[in-house]
């Protein structure tokens, strides 16, 4: 049986100006994700992969094009969505890792994770302590971020975004900056939760983390190359 | 875990320019809530003084009105004169329940002080004067027992400072007599703590002012017209009436000059300690522009974040005035020391009146200010675009 599409691009362009030059930054891509799918976007730097992450979880509007995510038409349908509108499709839906964590440095790691919760508590919501035994932090939930390693500050991130329930975690170089050790540990989590059935899409230049998706996007110069 | 409690562990985060800032408004706060509690404290002290005056209409002979209320007050010297005669004129009056007449003469001393300075004298009626002041207690002895009797009343700062006890004599430079001090009041909080008072008599005759007098003090009865009296006092020939809501009218009009420029003077303190928020919770909203970014991907509204950061500034403006209120309090007695040095005829008792008032008026003003500085950076926290903030800080 055909798994529920969650994520849906065609033809998704993101073109900016920069001075009398265009610059395509995504061109073209179309692809599909289906819910529990572990997609990895992959290219050289400046190739559009950040940017069509942007795109993906409705931080960037595209310039042509049509997304649509758990079925409602975000962009390409009758009438653009408004900043609120696009801000409710986010919190309902997505969940966004970094891979410079931005962890409030004076709120402790339990804190951090119910950080979303303070602006909006969705009916899916994880209860914190679920969520950060899952990641293997719950030991700890009293420490200030300064205290944590690069891979617990990654953990707290994940758990961050997970902590509304979203179906879709986007990650953006997610093992950027830690060790082989660390990459390997964040490797684990993000395959777990694709089997929880949560969509993980990621950019990263780290080929053996993009081994273990099951699909990879190539791009180059905005266009998919291999999928 | 909420929008108040984030905001309050924002301002944590640098405790430095957090106190800095907290330190701006609570000077701000201190100044304003001084320069309330002050104004209404002189206000009360100036309404206490005259009260305590005992009389409520002052006859003196025709001449500057300042110096009228000068006499009333302080005992200014070089006055002009009535006849005596003008006692029993204005005592004939149906509205007048007790006259008091007073002769006040000065000389120089030239033991006083290093350089030598004014003696002042007060000659008062041994009848009349001490009813019309019966809140004055005394420390030691009475009043004196005619008027005839070369004798002293000595006001408790004036006994302190010619260091003179009952019994002890005090010598009247220029006409080289020695007169015996009889009683030392009681503190009493006014302008008779620093007099000297003599018998009405003796001064005349001391000082060579047979038949005249300087001042008039006249106690109206209950039920009378107050303002009709006077208008009848106006057609004596030669004379000045001063009444006690003229004095308090003229003193409270300069008072209120310099409360301009007092309350100018907080106004831009409170500038001050605004354009010190804004900068503060500016540069902080700069500097949390990525963080801020991830809270709204995350799915905050502006007007969360509107709240949050204003909530900083509410925080930041009700610990600085709290305690610059709380510092005003404390501060009191050494800032009314201060003002007294630069002012030494402000009126006795206690010159800084805070209250709860005064206290939840500058409160409400530091805080409404500081609110209202914290809406432009709030403004620029709530319009912040995601993408834009993380692209930022992606480039750095």
């Amino acid at each position: 049986m055909a798994k529920d599409i969650v994520i849906s691009a065609g033809d998704l362009s993101k073109i900016y100006r920069r001075g009398a030059e265009e610059v395509r930054a995504v061109d073209g891509v179309s692809f599909e994700a289906a819910a529990g799918e572990m997609v990895a976007i992959i290219g050289p730097s400046g190739s559009g992969k950040t940017t069509l992450l942007n795109l993906i979880g409705c931080l960037d509007n595209p310039s042509s094009g049509s997304l649509s995510v758990g079925g409602r038409a975000i962009f390409g349908g009758q009438k653009a969505l408004s900043e609120r509108e696009l801000t409710l499709i986010r919190r309902e839906m997505f969940g966004y890792v970094f891979q410079k964590f931005y962890l409030i440095p004076t709120l402790t790691v339990e804190e951090n994770i119910m950080l979303p919760g303070a602006f909006y508590r969705a009916p899916g919501a994880k209860d914190a302590h679920e969520v950060m035994k899952l990641l293997g932090i719950a030991q700890r939930r009293g420490h200030l971020p300064g205290e944590l390693s690069g891979g617990e500050m990654q953990r707290v991130a994940i758990a961050r975004a997970l902590i509304n329930g979203p179906k879709v975690l986007l990650a953006d170089e997610p093992t950027g900056s830690l060790d082989s050790k660390r990459t390997e540990e964040i490797k684990g989590i993000l395959r777990g939760l694709a089997r929880q059935g949560i969509t993980v899409v990621m950019v990263t230049h780290n080929l053996d983390l993009a081994r273990s998706a099951d699909r990879l996007l190539e791009i180059r110069d905005g266009k998919v190359h291999g999928a | 875990m909420n929008v108040y409690s984030i905001a309050y562990k924002n301002l944590l985060r640098k405790k430095t320019r957090t106190a800095l800032a907290a330190g701006g408004i609570m000077l701000s706060a201190w100044v304003l809530a001084t320069l309330l509690g002050f104004n209404k404290g002189y206000q009360q002290g100036l309404n206490r003084d005259i009260d305590n005056m005992g009389f409520q209409v002052l006859l003196t002979a025709k001449g500057c009105p300042y110096e009228a209320a000068t006499l009333m007050l302080k005992g200014g010297t070089g006055l002009r004169y009535m006849p005596e005669a003008v006692v029993k004129t204005v005592y004939t009056n149906p509205e007048v329940e007790k006259v008091t007449p007073m002769l006040m003469h000065g000389v120089f001393d030239p033991d006083k002080g290093e350089n030598g300075a004014i003696a002042a004298y007060l000659g008062v009626d041994a009848v009349s004067y001490p009813p019309m002041k019966a809140y004055l207690e005394f420390k030691q002895g009475g009043w004196f027992k005619d008027n005839n009797a070369l004798e002293a009343v000595l006001g408790y700062e004036a006994a302190e400072l010619e260091t003179r006890e009952v019994g002890d004599k005090l010598l009247i430079p220029g006409v080289e007599k020695e007169i015996t001090v009889v009683g030392v009041l009681k503190r009493s909080g006014t302008q008779d703590d620093g007099t000297i008072f003599l018998p009405i008599t003796a001064v005349q005759a001391l000082f060579n002012k047979k038949g005249l007098i300087t001042g008039l003090g006249i106690k109206v009865k209950k039920d009378a017209d107050i303002n009709a009296f006077e208008n009848k006092l106006y057609d004596l020939p030669d004379v000045q009436v001063v009444s006690m809501a003229q004095v308090k009218t003229t003193i409270m009009n300069l008072v209120n000059s310099a409360r301009v420029i007092v309350m100018g003077i907080a106004g831009i303190a409170l500038i001050i300690a605004m354009a010190g928020v804004i900068n503060t919770i500016l540069m902080s909203v700069m500097e949390r522009y990525a963080e801020i970014g991830i809270i709204k991907s995350m799915g905050a509204m502006p007007l969360d974040v509107f709240k949050m950061i204003w909530m900083e500034t509410a925080l930041l403006c009700g610990f600085g005035g709290a305690a610059g209120i709380g510092l005003a309090f404390v501060t009191a007695r050494l800032a009314e020391a201060g003002v007294r040095y630069f002012l030494p005829y402000a009126p006795n008792g206690a010159l800084i009146a805070l209250d709860f008032g005064i206290s939840g008026a500058a409160f409400l003003l530091i805080t409404a200010g500081g609110l209202l500085s914290g809406i432009y950076p709030a403004w620029r926290a709530a319009r912040v675009r995601p993408l834009e903030a993380i692209r930022i800080e992606g480039e750095q």
